[in-house]
C-alpha cells in the first residue's frame, strides 16, 4: 500500500475506472434512459477507452507527474465524451491536475485539496448545487469526507474508503430528488424516483480510487 | 428505418464529404476535428461568427457559412453537441484579429462545451464573446430547469449578426445585437411525426396516426401536450398565440415572420401555415414586414413546423436585407 498518491497510483486509478465504466455501461445507459437521453454509459465508455489509449500511447511518455496525467485524462475526455458529461468530467480532471501541480507524490491532505479543486471545477462548469440531482451529489460528500479524514490523520487508503462510502450515500440520496439541472430537469416531478446516472458514474470513480489509487502497481495492460 | 444512407455511423462524415465536394469554391471542410469555414477565412479585421451543434438540423449550421452570415460551423454527431477542440480549431481558423462571436443554442451540453472552447481560445489570446439563444416558449423558463431551448431565432441571429460583422462593427456591438435579436424573438413548434435518428434506427417517440405534439423540441423532446391533429388554422392559432403573448408582441409593431419546416413537411403546407399566420397577425394589428418560409432548422425527417416572430426596427430590418451568400440562404450577392 502506498502512503502517497503517485503517478503509478493515478494510472492504476484511471485503469480501474475505465474497467468499471465498461462493466457498468449498460447500467449507466439504463439509468440515463429513464430521465435523460440514454447515452451516458456509451459516452463515458468511449471517453475512458480514449484516455487509456493516450495513457498507454507515446504522448503520455515517461515525463510528467500526477498533475500532467490528470490533465491528459481531462483533455481527452473533453474531446471524446461530448454532451454535458465531457466538459464536466473533463473540467474535473483538468482542475485536479492543475491543483496537483508538478509534484511527483501527493500526501493525503494534498490529494484531498486536489479533489476539492476538481469538484469546484464541476460546480463552476455546471452551476449546480447539492441536491440538484447531479454528479455533485456524489462528488461533494466524497471530497468533504476525504478532506476530513486526511485532516484527522487517517491513512490515504482509509481516507479513500471513507470518500467512496460518502459518494455511495450521496448517489443513493439522488433517488427521491427532483432534477434541477440538465435534460432531466425538463421532466420536473417525473424525474423523482430515479437514481441519477451522473452521480452513479461519479460513485464508480470514487470507488475506483479506493480500490486502486494506493495499489503498488497498475493492473496488467491486456494490450501490452 | 428507410433512409438514403450507407452505414448509419458514416452519415455525418459522408454528408460533410458531400458538402466539400459540392461547394469547394465557397467552403472549406476540415475533418478531425470537424468544422466548416468560408473559403476566404480568416477575413482580416472582421468579427468572426462561429456556431455549431448536433447534426440533423441542416441546413443549420453549415448551410449558413459564407459572406454575410457565419464564418465557421462545428457539426457534432446527430443531435450531439460538438466538442471544445472542434470549436477551438474553428475559432482559430476564422479569427481575423477583431474577435470571435460564438452563437450557442441553449442546451446544457452545448453551453458547457462552448464555454470550455471560449476559455481555451482566450488562453491563446483570442477575444471571444458568447451569446446563448433561448427562444422556445414551449418550455417554461424557471430557476428549476435548464431554461428555454434555442430554436428558430438562431437562424435570424446568425443572419443579422453576420451582416453587422460584414460592416466591420466591433465584437461588443455584434454580441449586443445578437442579444437584442434573442430578446425580441419567440418560437414554438409542432410535430406531426417523430424523427428517426440513423444510429437508433427507430422513431425517437411514438405519435399516433391522428396525433400531434404541440411545443416539440428540435431533437424530438416532448412538448406542452399531445393531442388530436387539428386543422392548419387551429394549429397556427395555438402556436402563434403562445408566441405573441409571451413577449408580448403588440398592436402597431412590425415583425419578421419565420415559418420553418422541420424536415418532413412540404413547402406547400408551410405556405398554408404562413397564410393562417398572416391573417392572425393582421387581426391583431401586427404587421409582417419581412418573412422567411422554408426548412432551415430541421429535425431530420420530422413532419411539422415551427413559427418564429422577431420584432423589427429599422436597424434589424436593414441588417436582414443586407447581402448574404451561403448555401442555405442567399440574396443580394
Amino acid at each position: 500500500m502506498r502512503a502517497n498518491v503517485t503517478r503509478e497510483g493515478v494510472l492504476a486509478w484511471l485503469h480501474a475506472y475505465a474497467a468499471a465504466v465498461t462493466e457498468n455501461r449498460e447500467y449507466l445507459t439504463e439509468l440515463d434512459a429513464a430521465i435523460g437521453d440514454a447515452d451516458h454509459g456509451s459516452n463515458m465508455d468511449r471517453g475512458m477507452q480514449a484516455v487509456l489509449g493516450r495513457l498507454d500511447g507515446p504522448s503520455a511518455g515517461g515525463a510528467g507527474g500526477v498533475g500532467a496525467l490528470l490533465k491528459l485524462a481531462g483533455m481527452t475526455l473533453v474531446s471524446t465524451v461530448g454532451g454535458a458529461a465531457g466538459p464536466l468530467y473533463g473540467t474535473f480532471f483538468l482542475q485536479m491536475g492543475k491543483a496537483a501541480g508538478e509534484a511527483a507524490e501527493l500526501p493525503a491532505a494534498q490529494w484531498a485539496a486536489a479533489l476539492e479543486a476538481g469538484v469546484q471545477g464541476v460546480q463552476m462548469r455546471g452551476k449546480a448545487v447539492l441536491e440538484d440531482k447531479t454528479m455533485l451529489d456524489a462528488l461533494m460528500p466524497a471530497a468533504e469526507a476525504l478532506s476530513a479524514a486526511a485532516a484527522s490523520g487517517l491513512s490515504l487508503a482509509d481516507a479513500l474508503e471513507r470518500a467512496a462510502a460518502a459518494a455511495e450515500r450521496g448517489m443513493k440520496a439522488t433517488i427521491p430528488l427532483v432534477a434541477r439541472k440538465g435534460r432531466a430537469s425538463y421532466l420536473g416531478e417525473r424525474s423523482a424516483g430515479h437514481q441519477d446516472p451522473g452521480a452513479t458514474s461519479s460513485w464508480l470513480l470514487m470507488q475506483a480510487a479506493a480500490a486502486a489509487l494506493t495499489a503498488d502497481a497498475p493492473p496488467e495492460n491486456p494490450e501490452a | 428505418m428507410k433512409k438514403l444512407i450507407n452505414r448509419p455511423e458514416d452519415v455525418v462524415k459522408e454528408a460533410l464529404e458531400g458538402v466539400a465536394a459540392a461547394h469547394a469554391g465557397r467552403l472549406r471542410v476540415h475533418t478531425d476535428p470537424d468544422y466548416v469555414v468560408r473559403a476566404d477565412a480568416p477575413v482580416q479585421g472582421k468579427v468572426a461568427l462561429v456556431s455549431g451543434g448536433g447534426s440533423g438540423h441542416e441546413p443549420m449550421h453549415g448551410g449558413f457559412v459564407g459572406m454575410g452570415m457565419l464564418d465557421a460551423a462545428c457539426p457534432g454527431e446527430v443531435f450531439t453537441c460538438p466538442t471544445p477542440d472542434q470549436m477551438l480549431a474553428a475559432t482559430k481558423a476564422v479569427d481575423g484579429g477583431a474577435g470571435v462571436l460564438h452563437i450557442v443554442k441553449n442546451y446544457t451540453g452545448d453551453v458547457m462545451n462552448f464555454e470550455m472552447a471560449a476559455e481555451l481560445a482566450q488562453d491563446e489570446g483570442i477575444e471571444v464573446a458568447q451569446v446563448v439563444i433561448d427562444d422556445d416558449v414551449a418550455v417554461k423558463d424557471s430557476l428549476y430547469t435548464a431554461g428555454r431551448r434555442g430554436v428558430g431565432a438562431t437562424v435570424l441571429a446568425e443572419k443579422i449578426c453576420g451582416a453587422a460583422a460584414e460592416l466591420r462593427r466591433p465584437l461588443a456591438e455584434v454580441a449586443g445585437l445578437c442579444r437584442t435579436v434573442n430578446a425580441n424573438a419567440r418560437s414554438m413548434g409542432v410535430a406531426l411525426t417523430s424523427c428517426t435518428v440513423p444510429m437508433a434506427g427507430k422513431p425517437t417517440f411514438a405519435l399516433g396516426a391522428d396525433e400531434m405534439e404541440i411545443g416539440v423540441g428540435i431533437h424530438g423532446e416532448p412538448g406542452r401536450e399531445r393531442r388530436k391533429l387539428a386543422s392548419a388554422h387551429d394549429v397556427v392559432e395555438e402556436l402563434a398565440t403562445a408566441v405573441v403573448e409571451d413577449l408580448p408582441f403588440s398592436r402597431g409593431e412590425q415583425v419578421l415572420a419565420f415559418v420553418n419546416g422541420l424536415g418532413g413537411t412540404p413547402l406547400m403546407e408551410l405556405y398554408v401555415v404562413y397564410n393562417e399566420l398572416h391573417k392572425l397577425l393582421e387581426g391583431r394589428g401586427i404587421a409582417i414586414t419581412r418573412n422567411l418560409i422554408g426548412s432551415y432548422i430541421t429535425s431530420l425527417d420530422m413532419a411539422g413546423c415551427s413559427i418564429t416572430l422577431l420584432r423589427l426596427d429599422d436597424e434589424l430590418t436593414a441588417l436582414w436585407d443586407a447581402p448574404v451568400n451561403t448555401t442555405g440562404l442567399r440574396w443580394g450577392a
